[in-house]
Order: structure tokens, then C-alpha cells, then sequence
């Protein structure tokens, strides 16, 4: 049977379609992406995310272990931040990637993708060494994730806290929402403003409804994994099992400011990204744009001179920009802006160019 | 689910209308709301041969690509251009406005084969 969230009870009454996701019973849409995908660019729509993972890691020694699986900096961490973060492999592989939130100077809460927990922790695990404790919290924990330009506004109805100070990936422990004990976290996953709001399962159903009272005013609609696909994708903002994964490093799929070579302490797969991020890597991910008719999705095969140079890990119509574009993993030679490649799509090799990313930037 | 008790449909959620010696093919409404917002539709050029249960093109909406089977087989005598620039059309109007192709039958005993409404409601309940 698929896994549900807390939030599963209340899907229909909001009319959600739901997919399998992972093995997760998830609403894919609400209304429409479309409808969805605009609320959030322009507006705040409410996700329900309690499918991700939280891990805990306490104990002595806690930063010394993050330090060695993390490709980033945790030592940069100071109470009440949260921080963007891969694990890699020996080989420089990605095991997933994930967000890491510093409470305390020896208590961390890792936020990873659903489809990754098990494998996560068993990875963790197996390199724990002294007084490392984890703990596997994710079935306790329920996420919802308020985004948009009207979030702020929506939520600072429902707490005392000055929510204008919270700075982006600053976050907030034990807030009193509406008598529901809460993390909140300036973070989130739609190129938007926005905040990450974890609380115990049981709580979910009483503050989602909340939020979604509060912001009715405002126009905020609740918004399904379909949307929350097309937003990320719009920023840019990488997908574990597309975009990253056990054969594409973090430095191939651009993620190099979350990989910190530099730190003191040797982290796994760090003489490989070293090496990557000096000489560069033989293939790169780059936004492509199709110049003739058709839409790019994961998986086609991209061309170039006739040669097979790469493929695509996601690719839509925009919402937004109503353009047919894509991120594709490609050879570097054919990865400079405005070289010119071709995307296979059902036999036919359509023609496409390279373009800048992020597709989508929010004014600031 | 709207459903025209005058079409005949397939299993694969293509409607067909008679229309003296040529039938006109389009998706049902409930297809295209499993679909979601179509946003790209291919279709044949005219003078194509379609075959019966082959694929003829393909719909796709902002989350995947479903093929276009065919309901008969037949040559291609009109197809609908106005989809490219609106393939919106395809949710709000699936059985006027969103009609896709006209094909002159190459057997038009094979419209038998086709399932009635009331066969097509049913099939969908079942799942």
C-alpha cells in the first residue's frame, strides 16, 4: 500500500488528484497546475511536503560528523540557520540533497527527499562515529510549505513573532501558531518567498486549515507536487533522481557554491569534486530552449553535429514564461550559451539553443 | 463527465462523430481532465493514413505526453489547426472546439467496433 501524510484525510474535501510518487499517495493538483503554478508566482499557495524526511543528529562529535559527509561548509552554521548541502559518494556521486538546520551546538535536523530516507540513514549510519546519535524522526513530522510574494503576510496573522525579521534560510523553533507548536524556516523549494513550516503530524490537518483561512483574503489555494515540479523547475532548483543522482556529481549539475573543497575537514568524495572543480567536468547541466515545436521531457536524448552529447533530466512548458524548455545534462563543449543542439522527441530531432538559467528570477 | 450519447468511443478516450462519409475524432472529457492544462497538441498532416489503434499523434499537458490512438483507420481530410495556438480548447471545449481530426474511413463498418456511451461510461467507472 502507498504511504500517506497526515494531510491525507482532507485531500478530497479540496478536490486533489492524487499519483503515486516515490510510493507515496500524493496530490499531484488541487485545481489545475497551471492555476496553482500562478497563485504561487503571483500570490502564496500551501503545499502539503510532510512526505519529506527529517533526520536528527545529536550528540558530541555532531559537527565533526556532518563535516565528513557534507559537502558544504557546517561549520558556517550558527543556531537558528538552516544551509543547502549534498552527500556524495567516494566517487563523487550524489547520495542526496538536503537542508541542514543547526538548533543547538550539538542537535541538527536534516531535511531530506522522501525517496532518499531509508538509504540516507543506513548511509549515515554506517560513518556514524562517537558520540553521534541519529534518529529517524521523518513519520513524527508533518511539512507544509507556504510560498509566494503574499506568504509573509498570510502567516504573520497567525503568530506574534515579527516575521520581517526572519531572514531567508533563517528559521525559528517552537512557535505558538494558532496553539500548534511549530518550526518555522524561510525556505523553500518555488523560487519564491516563502516559509517551510514543520510541526507533529497530528497538528497538520488543524494548520493547514488555519493558513488556508488566514490567507483567503489573499487568494491562497492549496497546490499539488505538479506545481510544485513547474516552480522549482522554472528556478532552476535541482530534482534528486533528475538532475542529481548517483552517477552526476554536484559540480556537473552546477552546484559547486554547496561544495566547499576548502573546509578543514576531508569529506567524502572531495578528492574527486576537488579535481572537478579545478579542471572541470566533462559534461555540464545547462538550460536548452526549443527553437522548433515540441516540449523536451526527462530522459530525451539531446544531439549535436550529429553526435549523441547528452539528455534531458526535466523539461516542460513553462507556466510562466510559456516557453518549451529544459535542463539537460550535456557534453561542456556544447554547453556555452547559444550553442545549438537538437532534442530527440519521438524520432524526430527537434531543434533547440542553450540559455541562461535560472529561467525565472522573482524581483527582489 | 460529459459524454454525448450521439458519439462512439474508444477504449483509449478518442470520441468519433459521423458526419455523412467522414468522421470527425477528438479525446473525451473525461481524458482531458486526467490530462490536466493541455499545453502542445501534434497532429498528422492532411492525406496521412491513420491505422486503427495506432498511435496518430499526441497530447501533452504540462506534467506528461499521452498518444492520440486511432479509433479507425482512414486518410486524414482536415486537421485542426486553431489547436496550436489554443491547445487550452482541448479542456474547455473537448467535443466542439477541440475536435482534432477528419478522416474519410477506409471501412466505415468499423464505427461498429466502437463503444456507445453508456459502454464508454461504464468502462471509465470501472476503471
Amino acid at each position: 500500500m502507498l504511504k500517506r501524510t497526515p494531510l491525507f484525510p482532507v485531500y478530497e474535501r479540496y478536490g486533489a488528484k492524487t499519483i503515486d510518487f516515490g510510493g507515496w499517495e500524493l496530490p499531484v493538483q488541487f485545481t489545475s497546475i497551471k492555476e496553482e503554478h500562478e497563485a504561487v508566482r503571483t500570490r502564496a499557495g500551501l503545499f502539503d511536503v510532510s512526505h519529506m524526511g527529517e533526520l536528527v543528529v545529536k550528540g558530541r562529535d555532531s559537527l565533526a560528523f556532518l563535516q565528513k559527509m557534507m559537502t558544504n561548509d557546517v561549520a558556517k552554521l550558527t543556531d537558528g540557520r538552516a544551509q543547502y548541502t549534498l552527500m556524495c559518494y567516494e566517487d563523487g556521486g550524489t547520495v542526496d540533497d538536503l537542508l541542514i538546520y543547526k538548533k543547538a551546538d550539538e542537535e541538527y535536523l536534516l531535511v531530506v527527499n522522501a525517496a532518499n530516507i531509508e538509504k540516507d540513514f543506513a548511509w549515515l549510519n554506517k560513518h556514524a562515529f562517537g558520540g553521534v546519535q541519529l534518529e529517524n524522526v521523518s513519520a513524527e513530522i508533518a511539512q507544509l510549505a507556504l510560498q509566494g510574494p503574499l506568504a509573509e503576510q498570510v502567516l504573520q496573522k497567525l503568530i506574534n513573532l515579527d516575521l520581517s525579521a526572519l531572514k531567508f534560510f533563517a528559521f525559528q523553533d517552537n512557535v505558538d501558531l494558532q496553539g500548534v507548536k511549530a518550526l518555522i524556516s524561510r525556505t523553500g523549494y518555488t523560487g519564491e518567498d516563502g516559509f517551510e513550516i514543520y510541526c507533529r503530524a497530528e497538528d497538520a490537518i488543524a494548520l493547514w486549515e488555519a493558513i488556508l483561512e488566514a490567507g483567503k483574503e489573499e487568494g491562497v489555494i492549496p497546490c499539488g507536487l505538479g506545481a510544485r515540479d513547474t516552480l522549482r523547475f522554472e528556478a532552476a532548483l535541482p530534482l534528486y533522481g533528475q538532475e542529481l543522482s548517483k552517477d552526476i556529481t554536484p559540480i556537473e549539475a552546477g552546484l559547486g557554491f554547496a561544495v566547499k573543497t576548502n573546509k578543514e575537514i576531508d569529506f567524502i568524495g572531495k578528492d574527486v569534486l576537488k579535481k572537478q572543480k579545478e579542471e572541470g567536468t566533462a559534461r555540464k547541466l545547462v538550460g536548452i530552449e526549443m527553437i522548433d515545436k515540441g516540449i523536451p521531457r526527462h530522459g530525451y536524448k539531446v544531439f549535436a553535429k550529429g553526435e549523441e552529447i547528452g539528455f534531458i533530466t526535466t523539461g516542460t512548458q513553462s507556466p510562466t514564461l510559456k516557453k518549451n524548455i529544459g535542463l539537460a545534462l550535456v557534453k561542456t563543449e556544447f554547453a556555452g550559451l547559444g550553442s545549438k543542439v537538437e532534442v530527440e522527441i519521438r524520432n524526430k530531432r527537434l531543434k533547440a539553443k542553450v540559455i541562461a538559467t535560472p529561467f525565472y528570477k522573482r524581483a527582489k | 463527465m460529459n459524454t454525448p450519447k450521439e458519439l462512439r468511443y474508444s477504449e483509449e478516450h478518442e470520441w468519433v462523430r459521423v458526419e455523412g462519409d467522414k468522421v470527425r475524432i477528438g479525446i473525451t472529457d473525461f481524458a482531458q481532465s486526467e490530462l490536466g492544462d493541455i499545453v502542445f497538441v501534434e497532429l498528422p498532416e492532411v492525406g496521412t493514413e491513420i491505422t486503427a489503434n495506432e498511435p496518430f499523434g499526441s497530447v501533452e499537458s504540462v506534467k506528461t505526453v499521452s498518444e492520440l490512438y486511432a479509433p479507425i483507420s482512414g486518410k486524414v481530410v482536415e486537421v485542426n489547426e486553431e489547436l496550436n495556438d489554443n491547445p487550452e480548447y482541448v479542456n474547455e471545449s473537448p467535443y466542439e472546439k477541440a475536435w482534432m481530426i477528419v478522416v474519410e474511413p477506409k471501412d466505415m463498418s468499423e464505427i461498429d467496433n466502437l463503444l456507445t456511451a453508456e459502454q464508454y461510461e461504464a468502462m471509465v467507472k470501472e476503471g
